[in-house]
């Protein structure tokens, strides 16, 4: 575990990057992983783009990634998959939510809203595209949205084998503990 | 037991297990956790204050009174707290007291990107600066031994990036200190006389400080093997510098950084062939360690603006940069933070920016995303507006004036800008818009909302009775959801020649509702929808900028997100067609 892995999760406040990155770093951390994890708070409670780092590995010193050096982006939104493309590393990969959320500026008009923004991302990097609201939905609570995504992005890191109930369990309501574990493994399953 | 916690959640931890028994602060990012996680220790009666000075002082009489102390707050809040703070450094301390300060490099969420660490210069006080969790857990203990040995407070300065970064920390138990006995002394009483006798303790006291700095393990050296380039480095900034060299080069990470140790980089120095200063903001080590005689460099290559990454310290030392995937990043539209659907101030903002010819003074609650001419410093509204008034009226210049600001502010700072308008009287209009909570912070409790901090029901104070004893003599209280009220309520209040107050009282769109708040505001949350017959796409309704609105250009509609809304009927007001409706209707 010498080399030390860059995770990005971007989206938009309110969607749910938060409890994700809890989930995730939870269950790196009990696998004996060094983990460092860095979000930012307060104007991004206000519908603004919010991005979350985690980096694990033996020893991980800067709580946030350089450019170029993510090893994998989970964006939560179209959109802000372009706007962070650019921290990925050139042969990391993307999973990305397929769900367009406007802007103050795309709704008043003054900007327009890249509908093709999958697309340009898909030439970009190695992109896997998830409907997880609508997977959410179809377990039973679209907010289970979030997990859905880490899901994929467990999958993709190769990070099945740790112990994710255990780390659901911590995170979220007993209520909600089944939903979660559904949603994650749909998300695992969505890009197998 | 370890666990991953934010250096936020760590600094409360080490406060707790130092066994402090009082706690106050003002919410401010990137500090605000701090007292939200102290509040959740029984042992530790913590509380909101009104502003941050009240905060420090209520920890100075907790402190001298005799039981370990903590204020915290967010850089610009020591400004507010610099009063109190300079003469602390004088008097020194019984039980120990630590001011909690996080610095907000980036401007995140601030007005400014300060550097507070001189203000630990400026008050002649010992200084700890954590560059991770464990540290900021571990310094906290720390930092009340340095403050009862040496009888000094402790700035323990943070910033964002530590405060909000989690990383592993490993707990330890609370330790119970006994109280230190109050004995009533002269220095908590520094009169002239006093002080004089005072201020040469300081300097000796600085001098034992710098002998602690020089020796104490909290400034440690990593030597490589290669002894080519020495980093002298503390905070984030060593992490930064880390990450960049690794174990290639030799490094002083310091924790204790004022005074600095003077002696120990002279050693380190001697031992390398070039001295590098890796810092945040400022050059605060770099001029001290220049102005002791020690050569090195430092800002010459890394910049003072803005926030440190691996990438900038990188390109800075090595002049390498990462490859990156190259694309057209202009496309990507902004996406500002914005009032959320159904926030109580976006009815009233409608109708005040209609005005012409008004400047509206602000500040940075939530309140300050709606559109402003001016925006100084929490409080600042009320009394920049008068300043303004009375020239525009020397110049007969005929604009009128606006000071808006939340509750939360109001009792931060703004009511003395309220006397400050209604003594030496001017014809302004001063708007608190009272959601009924702390808003942009994330919801803390308030002296109007009703509840302390540690949840406990509060004695309320009423922005109108404050206002009334002011001598404000027009005060009015209105809903801000309801557009021709406000609009006759501000016309209302720029017809005299003394200051008027309107006060908007409707709860944040995102506060959990309190007994009291059901019982006024009643359970008015539903959801509104459009009735695309008669929409004739006009984008009124979008003007007001609520989130939930969105207009599609394919089908010249608009349309409500369910998910959003709370039926505000902001929009349902505007729309001249009449085509927002309740949904079930």
């Amino acid at each position: 575990m010498a080399e030390v892995k860059n995770i990005l999760l971007c989206g938009v406040g309110g969607q749910g990057t938060i409890l994700a990155s809890k989930i995730l770093s939870t269950a790196l951390v009990s696998a004996g992983f060094d983990v460092k994890m860095s979000e930012i708070h307060g104007m991004s409670q206000r519908g603004g783009s919010v991005v979350t780092q985690v980096r694990y590995g033996e020893k991980v010193y800067s709580p946030i990634i350089g450019k170029g050096s993510a090893d994998i982006l989970v964006s939560f939104e179209a959109m802000e998959a372009l706007r962070y493309v650019g921290e990925l590393s050139p042969d990391g990969m993307v999973v990305v939510n397929d769900f367009k959320m406007p802007t103050a500026t795309t709704l008043s008009g003054a900007q327009q809203y890249p509908q093709d923004a999958i697309d340009r991302v898909k030439a970009l990097a190695r992109t896997y595209v998830l409907d997880a609201n609508k997977i959410a939905t179809g377990l039973g609570n679209p907010k289970a949205m979030n997990v859905v995504l880490l899901g994929a992005l467990v999958k993709l890191m190769k990070l099945d084998a740790l112990d994710w109930t255990a780390a659901i369990k911590e995170c979220v309501k007993p209520a909600f503990v089944e939903l979660n574990l559904k949603a994650l493994e749909a998300g695992m399953a969505a890009v197998a | 037991m370890k666990q991953l916690l934010t250096a936020n959640e760590a600094v409360a931890r080490g406060a707790w297990e130092a066994g402090v028994k009082f706690s106050s602060a003002y919410p401010g990012t990137p500090s605000t956790e701090i007292l939200e996680n102290l509040s959740t220790y029984k042992e530790i009666n913590s509380e909101w204050a009104p502003n941050e000075k009240v905060a420090l002082e209520a920890a100075i009489g907790a402190a001298f009174a005799g039981a370990r102390a903590t204020a915290s707050m967010k850089h610009v809040g020591l400004n507010v707290a610099a009063d109190p703070l300079f003469t602390l450094g004088y008097t020194g301390v019984n039980a120990g007291l630590v001011i909690i300060n996080a610095d907000d490099p980036g401007l995140h969420s601030s007005q400014d990107e300060q550097d507070n660490r001189y203000y630990a210069r400026a008050a002649k006080i010992g200084m700890l600066e954590p560059s991770d969790s464990q540290e900021a857990k571990d310094m906290m203990k720390i930092a009340f031994e340095l403050s009862e040995k040496y009888d000094t407070p402790i700035l323990f300065r943070m910033t964002t990036r530590v405060c909000h970064s989690k990383s592993v920390v490993e707990l330890g138990e609370r330790k119970e200190v006994p109280f230190v006995p109050y004995v009533k002394k002269d220095k908590f009483n520094p009169v002239p006389a006093i002080s004089k006798v005072l201020h040469t303790k300081v300097e000796e006291r600085l001098k034992k400080l710098e002998e602690f700095s020089n020796t104490t393990e909290l400034n440690y050296i990593e030597w490589a093997k290669d002894r080519k380039i020495g980093v002298v480095s503390a905070g984030i900034a060593y992490q930064y510098a880390k990450e960049v060299y690794g174990d290639s080069v030799s490094y002083l990470k310091l924790g204790f950084t004022f005074p600095m140790p003077i002696k120990k980089i002279r050693d380190f120095a001697s031992q390398v062939e070039t001295l590098i200063v890796v810092e945040e903001l400022e050059p605060f080590m770099e001029d001290i360690i220049k102005a002791a005689g020690i050569p090195c460099t430092g800002k010459a290559k890394i910049p003072n603006e803005g926030e440190l990454n691996p990438d900038i310290v990188r390109k800075a030392l090595l002049g390498v940069e990462n490859k990156t995937i190259q694309y057209d990043k202009s496309v990507v539209a902004d996406r500002p933070p914005v009032l959320c659907a159904g926030c109580p101030h976006r009815g009233f903002f409608y109708e005040l920016n209609k005005l012409k010819n008004v400047v509206v003074t602000s500040d940075i609650g939530c309140y300050g995303l709606a559109p402003k001419d001016i925006a100084i410093c929490m409080g600042g509204g009320f009394s920049v507006a008068h300043g303004a008034q009375k020239v525009f009226n020397m110049a007969g210049d005929g604009r009128r004036c606006v000071g808006v600001m939340g509750d939360s502010t109001f009792f931060h700072s703004g009511m003395t800008s309220m006397l400050e308008a209604v003594y030496n009287n001017s014809n302004v209009l001063l708007v608190v818009l009272d959601n009924r909570i702390t808003g942009m912070t994330g919801h803390q409790e308030n002296p109007g909302s009703g509840f302390t901090a540690m949840d406990q029901e509060a004695n309320v104070t009423d922005v109108a009775e404050v206002a009334k004893a002011l001598g404000v003599k027009h005060i009015r209280t209105i809903s801000p959801l309801n557009l021709s009220e406000a609009k006759e309520a501000i016309q209302w209040g720029l017809g005299f020649d003394t200051p008027a107050v309107i006060i908007t009282r409707w709860p944040c769109a995102l506060k959990k509702l309190s007994e009291a708040d059901k019982k006024e505001f009643g359970n008015y949350k539903t959801i509104n929808k459009v009735d695309a017959e008669k929409c004739i796409g006009c984008k009124m309704c979008v003007k007001t900028g609520c989130p939930a609105l969105e207009y599609h250009s394919d089908t010249k509609k608009v349309t409500i997100d369910r998910n959003q809304c709370l039926g505000c009927d902001v929009c349902t007001q505007v729309c001249p067609r009449n085509a927002i409706v309740r949904e079930g209707k």
